[in-house]
């Protein structure tokens, strides 16, 4: 017999409430219970960080937290980030410009790791954007456009 | 992979969790960071029937400064350990271990109780506690006590805490005078689990003669590994390049226990562990005539 969890919410500045099993991972939640599919799924267990996400301002790995442990929480995914789809944030307008994803699965999760790196960083040498990217896996091998996205963006940020 | 099905509980206070700690026995597991037991449960290796998280309890998140005794409650976050000014003045070798430490991401979440309770022989934390002999005081319904973090490692992820019992301070003594200190390790990228690694805190006295050696492992043996003999025979010497020498021939050869894995056979372990210990012991000897 299987339990069900009261929680609430809020994602990207809107206060969801939900009744969930203990054992759903908080990507699932995201993903099937509001349907924000921005957060990607790839390994299930932490190494891929595709499914990136900020927990009260902290990038996290979405598929190692439960939902009902983000009860109370606030959480911003890839989908909080452009005000409209013209109106990218200045982090998704360099991936753009420069280049920066190729088959786009990876991308929400790095750009998720970056907010906060950039906002600690606004000035990462090449070496600082390669380990802040460690904990993602792009698996079409495309960093150097990813790192010279990194660098644009810091540039756009800045200004 | 989705985890089995499980009851979860949240309690706010230790006293909570050990409530229900002895309600469920061992039919239960407890939550800290979840960053190695979430990957566990969703590969479905262990189901356990009870989780209880102690992510609410904030009486087990704490930095404490007395009188150059660190007090560390266990459910402290890497990632506050990593940018904490008492960290890094007082025990600056666990500040220098923590980049090491997965990813930020990882860290974000993680917690010092929670490694050093899943005592995995390829973490970081454990070695540092060895290294800087860290006492750990383990709870539960009825009493505390203290736990060397020497005697509380008893093999692979296996530690010497009952299943009654919750981690919930880990103690730091100061830092002696004249001490100098190094953690290295090599992994094939940064963020992975590293083949081999070595927390180094070396003691001299006035006249630059060692007066302690410590040398940690990790990915060693079936848990954080101290190589003794070769501490031993650094001790009474003023360390040059031949004790250096001899020192990282006696850890890599004699001392550690390395099993080898998929990226690395025992031999190639063994040899970075030699190179490691050579550079790390020239690291914490320098930062040790800093402090003369």
């Amino acid at each position: 017999m299987t339990h069900s969890y009261s929680i609430t919410v809020t994602v990207n500045g809107i206060s969801y409430k939900r009744s969930v099993e203990a054992r759903m991972l908080l990507s699932d939640f995201l993903r099937h219970e509001l349907g924000l599919t921005g957060t990607h799924v790839g390994c299930e267990h932490g190494v891929c960080g595709a499914c990136t996400i900020l927990l009260d301002g902290e990038s996290v790995r979405s598929c190692l937290l439960f939902a009902v442990q983000a009860d109370g929480h606030s959480i911003k995914t890839v989908e909080g980030l452009a005000r409209d789809k013209d109106d990218l944030h200045p982090l998704q307008q360099a991936f753009w410009e420069a280049h920066g994803l190729q088959c786009g699965y990876c991308t929400p999760g790095i750009l998720m790791t970056l907010v906060p790196f950039l906002e600690q960083n606004p000035k990462p040498t090449e070496d600082e954007i390669r380990h802040a990217l460690s904990g993602n896996l792009c698996r079409c091998t495309g960093y150097q456009h990813i790192v010279d996205a990194v660098r644009l963006a810091a540039e756009k940020l800045r200004d | 992979m989705k985890p089995a099905p499980f009851e979860y509980y949240v309690p706010d206070s230790i006293e909570q969790a050990l409530d229900l700690l002895r309600e469920h026995g061992a039919a239960a597991r407890l939550l800290a960071g979840g960053q190695s037991l979430v990957p566990t449960m969703n590969f479905r290796v262990i189901q356990p029937e009870v989780l209880i998280d102690l992510n609410r309890v904030g009486e087990l998140k704490y930095i404490r400064d007395d009188n150059a005794t660190l007090h560390i409650g266990a459910m402290t976050r890497e990632r506050e350990l990593e940018f904490d000014p008492i960290i890094s003045s007082r025990t600056p070798l666990l500040a220098e271990a923590m980049p090491h430490v997965a990813h930020p991401q990882i860290r974000n979440r993680g917690t010092l109780g929670g490694s050093l309770a899943n005592a995995d022989p390829a973490a970081e934390l454990p070695v540092v506690m060895l290294a800087l002999g860290a006492r750990l005081k383990v709870r539960n319904l009825n009493a505390e006590r203290w736990v060397d973090a020497r005697d509380f490692f008893v093999g692979m992820f296996a530690t010497d805490l009952a299943a009654d019992e919750i981690l919930v301070e880990i103690e730091l003594p100061a830092t002696s005078s004249h001490t100098g200190w190094s953690f290295m390790e090599v992994a094939p990228r940064a963020g992975d689990y590293a083949l081999m690694g070595v927390a180094a805190l070396v003691t001299l006295d006035e006249d630059r003669r060692c007066k302690q050696a410590r040398l940690v492992y990790l990915n060693a043996g079936d848990g954080p590994l101290e190589a003794r003999a070769a501490g031993t025979a650094l001790e009474g010497k003023i360390p040059d390049v031949e004790s250096i020498d001899e020192a990282a021939d006696l850890a890599s050869q004699k001392d550690i226990n390395p099993f080898g894995n998929l990226h690395a056979s025992p031999e190639f372990q063994r040899h970075l562990a030699r190179v490691l210990t050579r550079k790390s012991l020239k690291l914490a000897i320098e930062r040790a005539h800093e402090d003369l």
